[in-house]
């Protein structure tokens, strides 16, 4: 009663706070338990190792800087994945498209040596939302077309996808006389300023770390994202088709249509994490530079309930989890930063697929407390 | 000629090891998803049972308790793939791919301290592995013109699981067109409200088949640490479950098709083998990576409806609920 009014009068409604903000944590909460299990099991005291998880992403500026850096790849993969969500699609190929997106970036780099970095950027940002949408745009039409289930298939462009990167990393781009798969470094006045770098303009001073120029990208994203879904036409458009394609048709509305626009945009936002780590901090392409953000975009977007707001929130969740655990290693010597990837898979598994896991329960609690109070109300009215 | 003919066999038998886990993976993936629910989870599943078969055979000596051990570990991941799907309607992609990423962490971090060897088990020695099956009569038959090395070089000398695996086909295929259980497991797959109205249980079913896909998951893990390999390595699966989820697609969920779709993939890894760096009169090198994305290609280009049509069990992926 006290957060919102929808469940005024109708004993047995529950607060929709209780969907988006407690559930949610519930889950965490349970994810959490079951990862502190297996510290256990590996003979670790979890308090003490999930405490210093927490001070190693957040305790120190350089580590924030660590942690809003991965926190961008998530928001970007997470953004990918919501959109898809909305018209009722499901891109597993995030980290193909990403892949591609990093491919565009550093083309772009490599070719444009000695140009003043923000035409570089500019036109690195456009390469990389157009690798990745076009990497995006086969399973897409297929999907649209010829009913081609978008989840196998973007599966396979993943694997397509690393096997090009592969190649054109080993045979075609790679460095001359280098035996180490990747490109040559890109002139230092192409890269992408680093945060550092860019408040240093303003007097700033903070430490050094690789959070970039691409973390506000990331933010405008997230408004631009809001403003396309809920304020434009084709954002209307797009939700209705994933919400119900039969009265979409009937509205007029072109399924097809929307399911390529929107996995366009989703493997574009995808794309995006190449700016952030190849033109922001490898100043190089390199082999597997993605390593799973398609993947935690998944998790990123389940969690955040598809919503920007939510969405930041997951990926900074997901930013601690990968800054401070990859910092464990270095004081436990039995823990190394595979543990990041257990902690991830039990958030995705309870977050994501046992979203309903405690629903029951917790909505006959309320539904219990709220015909409670109502029946107190209705009796202290009549006393 | 006889060079010719040993080359061959060579590349068959290097194809028959090659498809093995690809198999049994497969037809994992074929008895969840004929009963309805899809599981792109069959990666982490079968990288669990690789992890936990070499972790108790390494402690134990034995490899049989291994081959348990591992079988356990996918039936355990199965059934919270059955729990999160089939009791809390929780969604089939997410849940899988959850399991991908824990297996994917947890194996090397149980590795990692359990063993202390940088994510991987120690070497197995030979006692601790599943045997191969050394077959009578080898020498007796050798004098024999093609019979004879056929039968060394491909009959003689195989796991005990390949053996395993062959019956198994066998077996699925009589269990899924012949069997009450199959008629079931396929009624369930594609209408899951008539299976309900003839007083079966759906979840009951569904169960059952998660059951099947996790024990199948688990021995081809199992083959892949204790059987091919000696011991686990990280990352040991290397998209090996996600290829069994391309064979079953490009089988059209049927045995015989998938089958040979995993024999088709198995055949053209062993050829890639020989073929690295070799000069094609008019094609020039081939690059290792082409060959080994046609797997994926020949999928994406079946499910396009370029080469044939394939056609999912009518109900994969979606939660059953019962009408109120």
């Amino acid at each position: 009663m006290l957060l919102s009014g929808s469940g005024k009068g109708q004993p047995g409604a529950v607060p929709g706070w209780v969907g988006y903000a407690l559930l949610p944590v519930l889950n965490l909460v349970a994810a959490f338990v079951l990862s502190g299990l297996v510290i256990l099991v590996i003979g670790e005291n979890p308090i003490d190792v999930l405490s210093l998880l927490l001070s190693e992403a957040l305790g120190y500026p350089e580590a924030i800087g660590y942690t809003l850096y991965y926190t961008t790849d998530y928001i970007f993969t997470g953004l990918a994945v919501a959109i898809a969500f909305h018209c009722g699609l499901f891109n597993i190929g995030g980290e193909g498209q990403a892949y591609l997106g990093g491919l565009g970036a550093g083309l772009v780099a490599l070719a444009l040596t000695g140009w003043p970095w923000p035409v570089v950027a500019l036109l690195a940002v456009l390469a990389s939302a157009l690798f990745g949408a076009a990497w995006a745009f086969i399973p897409a039409w297929l999907q649209a077309k010829r009913g081609s289930h978008i989840v196998i298939t973007t599966i396979m462009f993943n694997f397509i996808a690393a096997s090009i990167m592969t190649w054109l990393l080993v045979d075609v781009l790679i460095r001359p006389g280098s035996q180490s798969p990747e490109t040559r470094e890109f002139d230092p006045g192409v890269w992408l300023p680093s945060m550092d770098r860019a408040l240093g303009w303003f007097g700033i001073t903070i430490p050094a770390s690789p959070l970039n120029l691409s973390f506000l990208w990331a933010l405008a994203c997230c408004l631009l994202f809001h403003i396309f879904l809920r304020r434009t036409r084709w954002g209307y458009e797009l939700r209705t088709v994933g919400r119900n394609e039969r009265a979409a048709v009937y509205a007029g509305i072109s399924p097809s249509r929307n399911i390529i626009i929107a996995m366009l945009i989703s493997g574009a936002l995808a794309g995006f994490v190449g700016v952030n780590e190849i033109l922001g901090v490898q100043h190089r392409v390199i082999l597997n530079f993605t390593g799973g953000v398609g993947f935690v975009g998944i998790a990123v977007a389940l969690m955040g309930r598809n919503h920007p707001v939510g969405i930041i929130l997951a990926a900074l969740l997901f930013g601690v989890l990968a800054q401070g655990g990859g910092q464990l290693s270095f004081d436990y010597p039995t823990i190394n930063r595979e543990l990041v990837m257990v902690i991830q898979g039990l958030v995705i598994l309870f977050a994501g697929a046992m979203e309903n896991l405690f629903k029951p329960q917790v909505e006959a609690l309320f539904r219990r407390r709220s015909a409670a109070t109502a029946a107190d109300v209705a009796t202290g009215g009549r006393g | 000629m006889e060079d010719a003919l040993l080359l061959a066999l060579q590349l068959l038998s290097a194809t028959i090891r090659v498809a093995t886990p690809l198999v049994l993976a497969a037809f994992a993936g074929m008895y969840c998803e004929r009963s309805g629910v899809v599981d792109i989870g069959l990666e982490g599943k079968m990288l669990a049972g690789a992890f936990f078969s070499a972790a108790v055979a390494s402690v134990t000596l034995n490899p049989w308790l291994g081959l348990l051990a591992g079988i356990a570990a996918g039936v355990v991941l199965a059934l919270v793939h059955g729990f999160a799907c089939i009791t809390h309607n929780g969604n089939q992609v997410v849940s899988g791919m959850a399991i991908n990423i824990l297996v994917a962490g947890l194996a090397p971090t149980l590795a990692y301290a359990w063993f202390q060897q940088g994510g991987q088990t120690p070497l197995l020695p030979n006692e601790a592995r599943i045997p191969a099956v050394e077959l009578p009569g080898v020498e007796a038959l050798s004098g024999i013109p093609v019979l004879g090395p056929v039968y060394r070089e491909l009959l003689n000398g195989n796991n005990v699981l390949i053996w395993v695996t062959l019956v198994l086909v066998i077996a699925t295929h009589w269990v899924l067109y012949r069997s009450r259980f199959g008629l079931r497991l396929r009624a369930v797959g594609e209408n899951p409200a008539a299976v309900d109205t003839a007083g079966l249980s759906v979840t009951r079913l569904r169960y059952q088949a998660l059951l099947v896909t996790g024990a199948l998951t688990g021995m081809a893990g199992s083959y892949l640490s204790t059987g091919h390999g000696a011991g686990f390595v990280r990352d040991m699966t290397a998209g090996k479950g996600y290829l069994a989820l391309a064979a079953l697609i490009f089988g059209k969920w049927r045995p015989g098709p998938t089958l040979f779709a995993c024999l088709l993939f198995a055949f053209t890894d062993a050829v890639q083998v020989r073929l690295q760096g070799v000069e094609l009169p008019g094609i020039g090198v081939i690059p290792v990576q082409f060959i080994q994305m046609l797997p994926y290609v020949l999928t994406v280009l079946l499910l396009a409806g370029f080469v044939g049509k394939a056609i999912a069990p009518k109900a994969s992926g979606i939660p059953y609920v019962k009408e109120r």
